[in-house]
């Protein structure tokens, strides 16, 4: 009963607007606004045809080798920062200055340095998706409980295993906050570095689509970014519930007491 | 096997310093049990810092087997007060009991013997896979207990271990205390503000003056050497040895002449 409820509840208000759309614009004859069914048609013949591959992978491919490299440089920065003083003082002003810059401006830059291949997209992805993480993962590196790190201590935890076993494992919650904001910024600049100069990915086929006036292939490339979106985030809280099981138990065993 | 010589530890704050420790010196014997007592704020905890290699003193020094202490030692475990912030709540009791064995480079089969050993020692035998956060706050400090046992110390040192347990659990950890310092013979100092406490559990009893803190006392505790709650606590010796640590513990904040009992100076 209470989980037909719950499916009603999460299903409920997409299926009336997916069913609003489709009888709204079922006889449009209005050119920008094509019926949901030719959409769908073509969200089905194109994108889940020849552009899964020609388009989709390449862009999901760029988004994960970005996001990859976000995750390690941001997470060993991170660690850096905050355990040290000096690495802070020195790092700070200057990674203050690069966070400023919006990320979709260094496109034309990365361009001059990198090409148009994929390393350019690749760096513009994870250097503006890197910064959540790294702020984050600074934060909760620095707020390790000073009974815990006083354990560690006591036991002869030290170095690697003191950042494997008790740094890490602790700022974890912190960390994939960063890493939750991180992955929407990663989905966006996927989408913007292929608009610039691109001849595949998911951004560059919606442009070519719209400059081609295939309005219903624009219109389900959008569908097509939403779905991804939302499939990705489903696989992120699938992550982040295994690997914070723990954090999500302790936070209820502290609510009930 | 515990030297502790001299130890002063200043506080500089800004246009501030507090002197918290002024000058203590005793030394604890192999295989003794010694009680702390003190009233709050007499740098108990400050103490058990220096002496576990946490803080340094800003003199006199702390000798482990005549080893000079200047970071925690390897022969040291401690058991502290929170233990809700000193187990590691992403991982199991187990793994917690063998997080520092590992770190000793054990084998496994020994490390499994350990751990098999300490957690049965303090009635968890059962719990193995849970997490720390799942027991009760008496079964958790039962888990720090049992992961300072398997680290197989020569000095284990506790900072007020029950002071966040209600009144039964205490009672019952108070025993478990006995218990296990009398099978694995281990040094041990623990550290209370509870006069009761202190008396019950120790061969010896060093009552600390407030801040500044000296030794105000170095108390042998003639209780027979098997005690009950029942029978122990309600024994007349442990009475006058109750009187007699409180009075010290409240000697200075009685104006002098004033005929209240813990006004009386006290033979030890």
């Amino acid at each position: 009963m209470s989980v037909l409820r719950r499916t009603g509840y999460v299903l409920g208000l997409p299926v009336v607007l997916l069913v609003s759309w489709w009888f709204l614009s079922a006889n449009s004859t209005d050119f920008f606004f094509p019926p949901l069914s030719r959409i769908l048609e073509s969200l089905r013949e194109e994108w889940f045809g020849p552009r899964l591959t020609e388009d989709v992978w390449p862009s999901l491919y760029r988004l994960a080798a970005g996001y990859a490299v976000a995750i390690v440089v941001a997470v060993a920065l991170g660690v850096l920062i905050g355990t040290s003083r000096i690495a802070r003082g020195l790092l700070e002003p200057v990674l203050e200055f690069f966070r400023a810059i919006p990320p979709p401006v260094l496109v034309p830059i990365f361009i001059l340095f990198f090409g148009l291949g994929d390393g350019m997209k690749i760096l513009v992805i994870a250097f503006g998706c890197m910064w959540p993480i790294l702020l984050n993962t600074v934060e909760g590196v620095r707020a390790v409980d000073s009974v815990l790190s006083d354990t560690g201590r006591v036991y002869g935890l030290s170095g690697w295993p003191r950042l494997r076993h008790l740094v890490l494992p602790s700022a974890s919650p912190q960390i994939f906050a960063g890493l939750r904001q991180g992955l929407s910024v990663a989905i966006i600049l996927m989408v913007i570095s292929e608009l610039f100069a691109a001849d595949n990915g998911l951004g560059f086929a919606v442009v070519q689509a719209q400059r081609s006036f295939a309005v219903p292939e624009t219109w389900a490339g959008m569908l097509m970014l939403g779905l991804l979106g939302f499939l990705l985030a489903l696989l992120f809280r699938i992550v982040e519930n295994r690997q914070l099981a723990w954090y999500h138990g302790l936070r209820r065993a502290q609510r009930s007491n | 096997m515990l030297d502790v010589r001299g130890i002063q530890k200043i506080y500089e704050g800004k246009g501030r310093t507090v002197e918290a420790v002024r000058d203590l010196t005793f030394s604890v014997g192999s295989g003794e049990l010694v009680c702390i007592v003190g009233p709050s704020g007499s740098g108990k905890t400050t103490l058990l810092k220096i002496m576990s290699g946490l803080l340094q003193p800003t003199a006199g020094e702390v000798l482990v087997e005549g080893k000079r202490v200047d970071g925690p030692p390897p022969g040291m475990a401690v058991v502290f007060q929170e233990y809700g912030r000193s187990l590691f709540p992403w991982m199991t009791v187990r793994e917690n009991v063998e997080l520092p064995l590992k770190q000793k480079k054990l084998p496994a089969a020994r490390r499994t013997e350990l751990i098999d050993e300490s957690l049965a020692a303090v009635g968890l035998a059962e719990a193995h896979g849970a997490y720390p956060w799942q027991l009760s706050g008496g079964m958790q400090q039962r888990v720090a207990i049992a992961r300072a046992v398997a680290y197989e110390p020569q000095v284990l040192l506790m900072d007020e271990p029950f002071a966040a347990v209600d009144a039964q659990t205490r009672a019952d950890l108070e025993d478990l205390i006995r218990d296990i310092w009398h099978r694995f013979q281990v040094t041990t100092l623990f550290v209370t503000h509870d006069i009761d406490e202190a008396v019950y559990l120790g061969q010896r009893v060093l009552i600390l003056s407030s801040s500044p803190t000296v030794v105000r006392q170095d108390l042998a505790i003639d209780l027979p050497d098997a005690r009950d709650q029942l029978t122990t606590r309600s024994s007349p010796r442990f009475a006058e040895l109750r009187a007699q640590v409180y009075s010290q513990i409240h000697r200075p904040k009685e104006p002098a002449g004033e005929p209240a009992s813990g006004a009386h100076p006290v033979a030890s």
